[in-house]
């Protein structure tokens, strides 16, 4: 399973892109497969503070609802305006046309926290 | 965890498997909403070897039956299959079922999986409290398997491994004949809401009959299906399942199946309650919904009026047919047959929901 190596993971399965202080998050490709056919995705607005841990949004497959959480603190500051038009995005593309929204980070330490891919792999071998 | 005789065929196809009510069962192999679409544009086959199957006989099996069950059994020939309910007394369903009658005097109930011991017990304890003596219930959930075959091109796929002319086999009918050498009921039912056939062997020979199907089939586009489109295919449809539009505490009155519900064909268990409840008037009516925004509707969602919870969402789905959220729901009888507008509430939005005439999709 594709798992690119420029990106952060966290352990609900979200991707993190880092680029200065801004990071773009998705889901991975393993959570598109978990989740299967994805039908409805809700996201926050622009503006809005996230606090890490917490639930950003929702991604509903035929069969599920599930959440998505905020793997760092900060200010939404874009969000994927197409994915609630499209939202099979998120099965076809979870890494570029899926992405999900950008954060700017409140503080970049927080990094440290993620997984590199080479965990991630290790993670979900284990899941 | 029960397993079906084709559960080994399921893994090798790479399922998704889940616990369905204590049954290893596929949900979906090779998506939701493209088998789903399978099913409503080619074909589909579907493991349902998880249903029970009940057999009652002797001379007042009919009888018997009649007080039992919620529809008439007067009118049924041999070869027919009629679809109908047990009920409680209180009017509440125990299960639905299909009923097959192979003679006057000997009938095949096919029910719900998780109920299949539930109403073998409550069948046992109805003969045992009543006077019908002259009758033999049998539990043969185990001896069979059974395999959906359903879509618009099911009767090509199943005419060419078997000699019986399907043509002679018409809606709600069977027959016993034999499909690629396997001795098999072939009944025309299902629960996709398209032509179809539901086949019973023994379950010795389930694996050998799904594996000749998938061969004939895959040329004219035969997809395996999983649990996920089974229930995405009956909701468009708005077929009610047990456990959600009808329950012990939900009469099938309630629940738009007054018409398996022939409260003039005498006496039968549950006909004093809901006689009752239908002259006090009934307090509620399950209705369909569809989302006229984005979302989805799931069961247990509240349904509101001018901000009241009026009644709630028995089951819902995005419907892949439509791409809508779609809902059946069980709410106050004078909201249902007014026109004020009502709302689902989806976590923390109230989305708008039109009634809507059934089925979902024609």
């Amino acid at each position: 399973m594709d798992f690119p190596e420029e990106l952060k993971y966290t352990e609900d399965h979200e991707w993190v892109l880092v680029e200065n202080d801004v990071v773009t998050v998705g889901i991975t490709n393993f959570a598109q497969d978990q989740l299967g056919d994805i039908v409805f995705v809700e996201l926050p607005e622009v503006g809005d503070m996230l606090e890490e841990g917490k639930t950003f949004g929702v991604v509903e497959s035929v069969k599920a609802v599930s959440d998505v959480y905020a793997p760092v603190a900060g200010e939404v500051v874009e969000v994927n305006e197409v994915l609630p038009d499209e939202p099979e995005a998120l099965n076809n593309s979870p890494y570029e046309a899926g992405w999900m929204i950008k954060i700017k980070l409140a503080d970049p330490a927080v990094l440290d926290g993620l997984m590199n891919v080479t965990a991630y792999k290790e993670f979900v071998e284990k899941d | 965890m029960k397993i079906t005789p084709l559960n080994q065929i399921h893994r090798q196809l790479g399922a998704r498997m889940v616990d369905f009510g204590g049954w290893d069962m596929p949900v979906q192999y090779s998506g939701v909403i493209a088998e789903h679409m399978a099913v409503r544009t080619t074909a589909g086959l579907f493991d349902v070897s998880h249903m029970g199957e009940i057999e009652v006989s002797g001379a007042q099996a009919f009888e018997f039956l009649q007080y039992a069950t919620t529809n008439d059994l007067a009118n049924l020939t041999d070869g027919q299959v009629q679809y109908t309910a047990l009920c409680y007394e209180t009017g509440g369903v125990v299960d639905d079922l299909t009923l097959y009658r192979f003679a006057a005097d000997r009938y095949l109930l096919c029910v719900n999986a998780s109920n299949s011991d539930k109403d073998f017990a409550w069948l046992q304890d109805l003969q045992k409290n009543t006077d019908f003596n002259d009758l033999t219930l049998i539990n043969r959930s185990d001896e069979y398997a059974q395999l959906a075959l359903q879509g618009p091109v099911a009767a090509n796929i199943l005419a060419k491994l078997t000699s019986t002319d399907l043509s002679a086999i018409k809606f709600y009918r069977f027959k016993e004949g034999m499909v690629a050498g396997i001795k098999t009921i072939i009944s025309r039912t299902g629960y996709t809401g398209e032509d179809g056939f539901e086949l019973y062997c023994a379950a010795a020979d389930g694996a050998a009959l799904w594996q000749e199907l998938m061969k004939v089939g895959e040329s004219l586009g035969l997809l395996p299906i999983g649990l996920g489109a089974r229930d995405t295919l009956r909701l468009e449809k708005a077929y009610a399942l047990y456990g959600h539009e009808i329950t012990a505490e939900i009469m099938p009155i309630e629940a738009r199946l007054a018409w398996i519900t022939k409260l003039k064909k005498g006496n039968f268990v549950g006909r004093d309650a809901m006689l009752k409840a239908k002259q006090a008037g009934l307090s509620r009516k399950l209705i369909a919904l569809t989302l006229t925004t984005s979302g989805v509707p799931r069961d247990g969602y509240p349904v509101l009026s001018g901000g009241r919870q009026v009644g709630y969402v028995t089951s819902g789905t995005m419907s892949p047919s439509l791409r809508k959220g779609i809902a059946l729901a069980l709410v106050e009888t004078a909201v249902a047959e007014s026109d004020e507008p009502l709302q689902i509430g989806i976590r923390k939005r109230q989305v708008l929901a039109e009634r809507t005439a059934l089925p979902f999709v024609k």
